[in-house]
């Protein structure tokens, strides 16, 4: 402790004081507060990038989000509206079948009338020619079988015999 | 010093005589080498001549004494055989009935009294004292001189080495300054980019941690002390024989700035735990309130003696392995002594280049804890 008091020199403790003095103020004023300062910047920058990155990335993920949902939402769409087609389409098919069959059966049973009626017309017609065709021969059997007068009369009875027993 | 005995004791007990005292510091194995084969062999032939009865032993303490000491000389080699030494004087500034400016080299190493306007001055043990024309130095019981000293303001080593620091750090951070002009996101090239996680590490490891969210009020004097005793430690261990840091007036100096800093910005709770300590009973108030007086003075005492004592043995520790050379030569043969030198020198040096940092970082961290402890806000007790 002696030796220590004995080795200050009090001229080398002045200049250190004024020298850190100069240091502390010189260096503080052009050298420590710019670049603590500028640190501090670089450093808030790279924070502020990295927040804005990840804030970019959350929108990113939101927009493809959404962009799924639309899609997914686009797509429903297309299988209820694809859906609808084919229901339409099952339907006028249906309707389109339904009105052929219908027609179809109205053109048949048109055509059984027209058979009828033609029926009808030629078994008419067959009654009148067979009954004019029938008539005639009658006609001339009945002439040359009268022209016997017995057998008119045999025939008369065998018709009076039939008339008993009927 | 206690503890600079020890070291000296331990290594320069085998004494006979040493002559050459040239080499500080060492820098490179291979300056050091050189520096140190040169010289040597004539010594050795001089060895049974004596010098003026001291021993190796005792010459060796007195050069290592002397390096510790602040100087009015820059001196790198000095040649004793021949009293030759290679370096430069330094201006002398005195106060003494009026200023005295003269050339340091008038003193002549300490052989010749230098009169100035009637003063008569002279060089005793690295310190100027007032004496009369014949030099006569009178000494109190402790063999220290009591001759009165006069106020001494001169460039010394010391200051020259604090100068060129300030050079240094100037250099250094004004151009890093200059590379965030062109904004923040300009990336420091060249000694910026050694520096700029220098000043991030006092930021995030000391004052950050201590200081919290004020830490920029402390930026300036932390970054300051923290460079200027790095730099300063680091240029201690260059040949150029520095010893800055290793000298109580600026371990003095640097502690009291913590010291003043630590209680001008001290707030009101620091204080009520100085005097009043809350949260304890009443009696106790009064046991602590001394304790903690004592305590704020311990701090920054604890401080300059940490720095001052770590690099001066340091210093020492690598002059006396360096010493080694000289002394155990007959035991070790020459290259034995330089080759043992040598490696114990070498794994000395990384632990002071360790020690260099570490003390610097100490200091600075420790001159944040305390101004940490002082400007905190405490929530509640």
């Amino acid at each position: 402790m002696d030796a220590l008091i004995h080795d200050f020199s009090f001229g080398l403790f002045f200049w250190q004081f004024i020298i850190l003095l100069i240091v502390i103020f010189i260096l503080g004023k052009f050298a420590w507060k710019p670049i603590v300062n500028a640190l501090e910047e670089r450093e808030k920058g790279i924070s502020d990038a990295l927040a804005s990155a990840e804030k970019a990335k959350l929108e990113m993920a939101r927009l493809t989000n959404e962009n799924e949902q639309l899609l997914k939402e686009a797509r429903e769409e297309r299988d209820v509206i694809l859906k609808e087609a084919k229901e339409l389409k099952d339907k006028i098919v249906a309707e389109a079948k339904e009105s052929a069959q219908a027609e179809g059966s109205k053109i048949i049973e048109q055509a059984k009338r027209e058979i009828e009626d033609q029926k009808l017309k030629a078994l008419a017609e067959v009654k009148n020619q067979v009954s004019s065709l029938s008539l005639d021969i009658a006609r001339k059997v009945l002439s040359k079988e009268f022209e016997d007068q017995g057998k008119q009369e045999t025939l008369v009875s065998d018709l009076l015999k039939d008339v008993k027993l009927n | 010093m206690p503890k600079k005995n020890v070291f000296l004791r331990k290594f320069c007990h085998n004494s006979t005589l040493l002559k050459m005292v040239s080499l500080k510091r060492v820098l490179l194995f291979i300056a050091v080498l050189f520096i140190a084969v040169s010289p040597f062999r004539s010594f050795a032939a001089e060895e049974a001549h004596g010098n003026e009865g001291k021993t190796k032993d005792q010459e060796i303490k007195e050069h290592i004494d002397h390096h510790l000491k602040d100087d009015y000389y820059f001196t790198f080699f000095s040649h004793q055989e021949s009293g030759k030494h290679y370096g430069f004087p330094l201006p002398v500034i005195l106060i003494d009935n009026g200023l005295q400016v003269f050339s340091a080299g008038e003193f002549e190493y300490g052989a010749k009294v230098v009169e100035k306007n009637g003063n008569y001055y002279k060089l005793y043990h690295s310190k100027i004292y007032k004496t009369d024309a014949a030099g006569t130095i009178t000494y109190d019981e402790k063999h220290h001189p009591t001759n009165e000293k006069p106020l001494d303001f001169s460039i010394t080593k010391g200051v020259v080495g604090l100068m060129l620091t300030t050079v240094l750090l100037f250099i250094g951070f004004l151009s890093l300054a200059k590379t965030y002009k062109k904004g923040p996101n300009a990336i420091p090239t060249g000694m910026g980019r050694v520096l700029e996680p220098l000043v991030l590490y006092v930021r995030d490891e000391m004052a950050v941690p201590n200081i919290g969210h004020r830490y920029k009020e402390f930026m300036p004097y932390l970054l300051s002390v923290f460079f200027l005793i790095f730099t300063l430690n680091i240029l201690g261990l260059t040949p150029l024989g520095l010893n800055v840091t290793g000298n109580i007036s600026v371990t003095l100096c640097l502690a009291l700035f913590t010291f003043f800093i630590t209680n001008f910005k001290g707030n009101k709770d620091y204080w009520k735990h100085i005097f009043w300590m809350p949260g304890v009973p009443v009696p106790f108030k009064f046991v602590l309130a001394p304790i903690e007086v004592l305590g704020m003075l311990t701090k920054p005492f604890s401080l300059m003696l940490r720095l001052f004592a770590n690099i001066t043995a340091g210093h020492s520790v690598v002059m006396g392995l360096i010493a080694i050379v000289y002394l155990f030569q007959h035991q070790l043969t020459v290259p034995g002594s330089i080759g043992v030198s040598m490696l114990l020198t070498l794994i000395l040096f990384f632990l002071e280049l360790l020690v260099a940092f570490l003390q610097a970082f100490i200091f600075t961290m420790l001159s944040s804890l305390f101004i940490g402890m002082a400007v905190e806000e405490h929530a509640h007790h």
